[in-house]
């Protein structure tokens, strides 16, 4: 257990090391921000018909997902996976820890300490803009906790994925495509573009039981007070229950490919 | 005279790096800098044909000597002039007639063949067919590339690749080459033909070479000209023998015998080590010549075997920076 | 003439040297296909909720969108060594490119050309092609050669923006990912119409990075719209020009650039 704090305690300082890196995160996040909420007060600003969420939970919703953007899984673990590439991973093997879980910690550190990092600034620029595009706090302090819950859920789902992303450059050295398909994929149905309760219903219906959607669409629906908090128990179950499946399913995946790379003497 | 430089100077502004959140914001405003003195007052001359080793500590100024004379730098102060043009000004026109090698780095093509790379610098220069198929030949003769010019250049050794970088250098026939540690990192042989070439080149086709280089076999065995540079400032530019001379210019004798007394005294000469039947001897030949020392040995021991050398080169530049102090 | 032969020379290459690695280069040109697609679904999302944009149909916002990627697609491929110039500064290969007879821009160029930006390319292209199809556009000559006069100019654009991004990186390599940002973010806000943006975002889009004229003018003046914004209707015939005009100005600051590298040796 001890080892695996220490991996990410060292991704937290390397992190802010690179100060600069994240400020440049940072403007970019918001930049795109922006950009998106003056493209939906356009939409908005363009219908007459009833609309699932309103403008106000929309920019919010934005937001959020602007500033918890370096959660999202959209890539793998560029150490690990130039590992994997130059054929080092061998000596990974030999290290006194389960490879699987050391790599999962090392998922979390990614994911954690840039989001931590990067999204303090964001929500004080968000909830300080002029009306039209600010942020709006959360109604009530139970939105705020089921926030927080379902955001370590996220967090979860997030580290699973991400090492999934690892694991799936043994399959192929030129896994880049993949994983850029992969990327898109993964911000489009988490909601991180478009908001998921704006998508046509049958499609709707299908994205909230991928997994996807725990990265982004619950916690902020939690956040903005249109999950209420009664309903906490269940989605945050369901995004325990992803975490556990994928968790499984990358062990099976790695097994499987481990078992090869044994066979052929790596 | 191929190359002239005339006081050249050069001061470098580094960045203040200060730890901290505020200091790193800071920073992004206003600067403060570090004034590092790069070249001071620099001069020499390298006459047509000459092979000159280029040699200092990390930081001396070498590479921005090179920098400058090739063209890629502008001076704060002084001139030079290469071939009769001033390197930094007009730099198209100006590098045609120079080749430059830079031994950590490559110019070929890493994923294609050799080959592939030799035709795009025939284009890049601008070379006529006639002249670059000749002296294609030539090169491929002389660095015997014949094997692997068609080899992608990620799969050639580092002796190889090397090889293929000085002829790539060469291919516009350039009158003057500036080679930078063309033999770090590669294995005896390689160096060996590096040398070899290096030395060909220079003997036959004249081409002027300044050489900058840490390995001193290289200097030892291609150099008549040593230029040391320190801090900025040129400390020593002459022949080797010259150099060796003005640190010291005493000689080393080694001597092996049969038999023979245990003291040693004679004037000018002492004793550095002394091994089972073997005698290292330090000796200033001013004081007493070598056929006078061997003389006076002969009386004290039966000798075996006698042998005198220059002390190794690299003792005469550790002894020349520690006496001035760099 | 000898330089466009040369520039040719770099051309082959290049593709010789990448289709080296065959299932890597269709591995991307898939990947880069499917994630600008995966990306347009987003906005098909929005049109299926909202109807439509400030007065634009989605064929309408289509034709911007494509107009937006084939031109940003064919800098991606052709500026690809300014793009990535930092690296070539960092490692000091910049110093061999002026050790040749040769100009900084044409070997630049030639160093780097990403053919496999073809799947970005191809996904705007289709995109393209079904809103021209779906339009009801009666496509005369002029129209075409403002569509196609729209690509090339902002291709130029942003080509342009990539030098400038480059000429950074003779002062200063830690700012570069923020400049990054706004290239992105402009191509972002460049797939909508600008007349959908606040009126001091459109300012910025029209007279301080003129992205907005590569494609808002030029359509406008295709689909026969009347422009919201009131500018004369002549722009949409000089904008492809500014594209140009934006690019050749930044070569003459590249050129500052590259003598304030050849006189500080940063």
């Amino acid at each position: 257990m001890k080892a695996y704090l220490s991996i990410i305690k060292i991704r937290f300082n390397l992190l802010l090391q690179y100060r600069i890196a994240a400020f440049a995160g940072i403007v970019t996040q918001f930049f795109f921000g922006i950009i998106r909420v003056m493209v939906f007060y356009g939409f908005y600003s363009s219908t007459t018909g009833s609309v699932p969420i309103d403008y106000k939970v929309a920019i919010s919703y934005i937001w959020l997902g602007q500033a918890m953007l370096g959660m999202i899984p959209w890539n793998g673990d560029s150490e690990i996976q130039d590992l994997i590439r130059t054929g080092n991973v061998t000596y990974e093997l030999v290290r006194p820890m389960n490879l699987y879980n050391y790599w999962l910690a090392r998922a979390f550190a990614l994911r954690a300490a840039p989001t931590f990092l990067k999204s303090i600034p964001l929500f004080i620029i968000a909830l300080l803009l002029p009306k039209e595009y600010r942020m709006e706090l959360p109604p009530n302090i139970l939105s705020v906790i089921g926030w927080i819950v379902t955001t370590f859920g996220a967090l979860m789902i997030s580290c699973t994925i991400t090492n999934i992303i690892n694991i799936t450059t043994l399959y192929s050295i030129s896994g880049d495509g993949i994983q850029r398909l992969l990327s898109a994929i993964v911000t489009l149905f988490s909601g991180m573009i478009v908001p998921l309760p704006l998508f046509p219903d049958r499609l709707k219906q299908i994205l909230s039981y991928l997994p996807f959607s725990g990265l982004v669409d619950i916690p902020a629906r939690f956040f903005t007070g249109k999950i209420i908090f009664n309903q906490l128990p269940k989605y945050f179950s369901f995004q325990i229950i992803w975490a556990i499946l994928l968790y499984g399913l990358g062990q099976w995946i790695l097994n499987r490919k481990l078992k090869d790379l044994i066979v052929q003497g790596g | 005279m191929d190359i002239v430089a005339n006081e050249l100077s050069k001061v470098y502004k580094i960045p203040k790096r200060k730890a901290g959140i505020m200091n790193g914001l800071k920073s992004m405003v206003h600067r403060e800098y570090e004034e590092i003195v790069a070249l001071n007052k620099v001069s020499f001359e390298i006459g047509k044909g000459e092979l000159v080793g280029y040699i200092g500590p990390n930081g001396a100024g070498k590479s921005t000597s090179i920098k400058i004379l090739s063209g890629i730098l502008t001076p704060d102060s002084g001139e030079c002039k290469v071939l009769d043009k001033i390197p930094y000004k007009d730099r198209i026109n100006y590098v045609k007639n120079i080749g430059v090698v830079f031994g950590q780095r490559t110019q070929l093509w890493w994923d294609l063949p050799v080959i592939d790379s030799f035709e795009l610098l025939k284009d890049i220069y601008k070379i006529r067919f006639g002249d670059y198929v000749k002296m294609k030949k030539e090169l491929i003769k002389w660095l015997n590339l014949e094997s692997f010019i068609n080899t992608p250049v990620r799969q050639l050794s580092l002796g190889q690749k090397m090889r293929c970088e000085l002829a790539a250098s060469l291919l516009h026939s350039p009158s003057i080459l500036f080679l930078d540690e063309p033999t770090i990192g590669l294995d005896a042989i390689s160096k060996l033909a590096v040398r070899e070439f290096i030395k060909k080149l220079n003997k036959e086709r004249g081409v002027t070479v300044i050489l900058t280089t840490h390995d001193m076999d290289d200097i030892e065995t291609l150099c008549d000209r040593v230029i040391v540079i320190g801090k900025g400032e040129i400390l020593s530019d002459g022949s080797l023998k010259s150099l060796r001379n003005r640190v010291s210019n005493e000689r080393r004798l080694i001597l092996d015998f049969e038999q023979g007394k245990n003291t040693f005294s004679i004037e000018g000469a002492t004793l550095v080590r002394e091994e089972k039947n073997r005698l290292i001897i330090d000796f200033n030949p001013d004081i007493i010549t070598p056929a006078n020392l061997i003389t006076a040995l002969s009386t004290k021991y039966k000798i075996k075997d006698i042998l005198i050398e220059n002390p190794p080169i690299e003792e005469v530049i550790a002894q020349l920076y520690e006496e001035l102090k760099i | 003439m000898d330089s466009i032969k040369l520039y040719f020379k770099y051309l082959k290459l290049n593709i010789e040297s990448q289709l080296q690695y065959k299932a890597s280069f269709i591995m991307m040109s898939i990947g880069h296909f499917l994630i600008t697609f995966i990306d347009f679904l987003g906005i098909w999302v929005l049109f299926q909720r909202f109807g439509s944009l400030k007065g634009f149909t989605f064929p309408e916002a289509a034709l911007f969108y494509g107009i937006v990627h084939i031109a940003f697609s064919i800098t991606e491929a052709w500026t690809r060594g300014f793009d990535t110039f930092h690296k070539l500064v960092r490692i000091g290969d910049f110093d061999r490119i002026l050790l040749r007879p040769r100009t900084t821009v044409l070997q630049i160029l030639g160093h780097d050309f990403q053919i496999m930006r073809v799947g970005r390319f191809a996904q705007g292209l289709v995109v393209l092609i079904w809103a021209v199809k779906t339009l009801n556009v009666k496509w005369t000559f002029g129209k075409t050669l403002l569509l196609i006069g729209s690509i090339i100019g902002g291709n130029f654009l942003f080509s342009g923006l990539i030098v400038l991004q480059a000429t950074l990186s003779f002062w200063s390599v830690q700012s570069l990912e923020i400049v990054n940002s706004f290239t992105y973010g402009g191509v972002e806000a460049a797939q909508y119409p600008i007349s959908i943006y606040k009126s001091w975002f459109r300012k910025i889009l029209i007279y301080v990075i003129p992205l907005a004229t590569i494609n808002y003018f030029p359509v406008i003046s295709i689909l026969g719209k009347t422009d919201s914004l009131n500018y004369p209707s002549w722009m949409g015939w000089v904008s492809p020009f500014f594209g140009f005009i934006f690019f050749i100005l930044s070569l003459q600051i590249w050129k500052i650039g590259v003598k304030h590298y050849t006189s500080t040796g940063s």
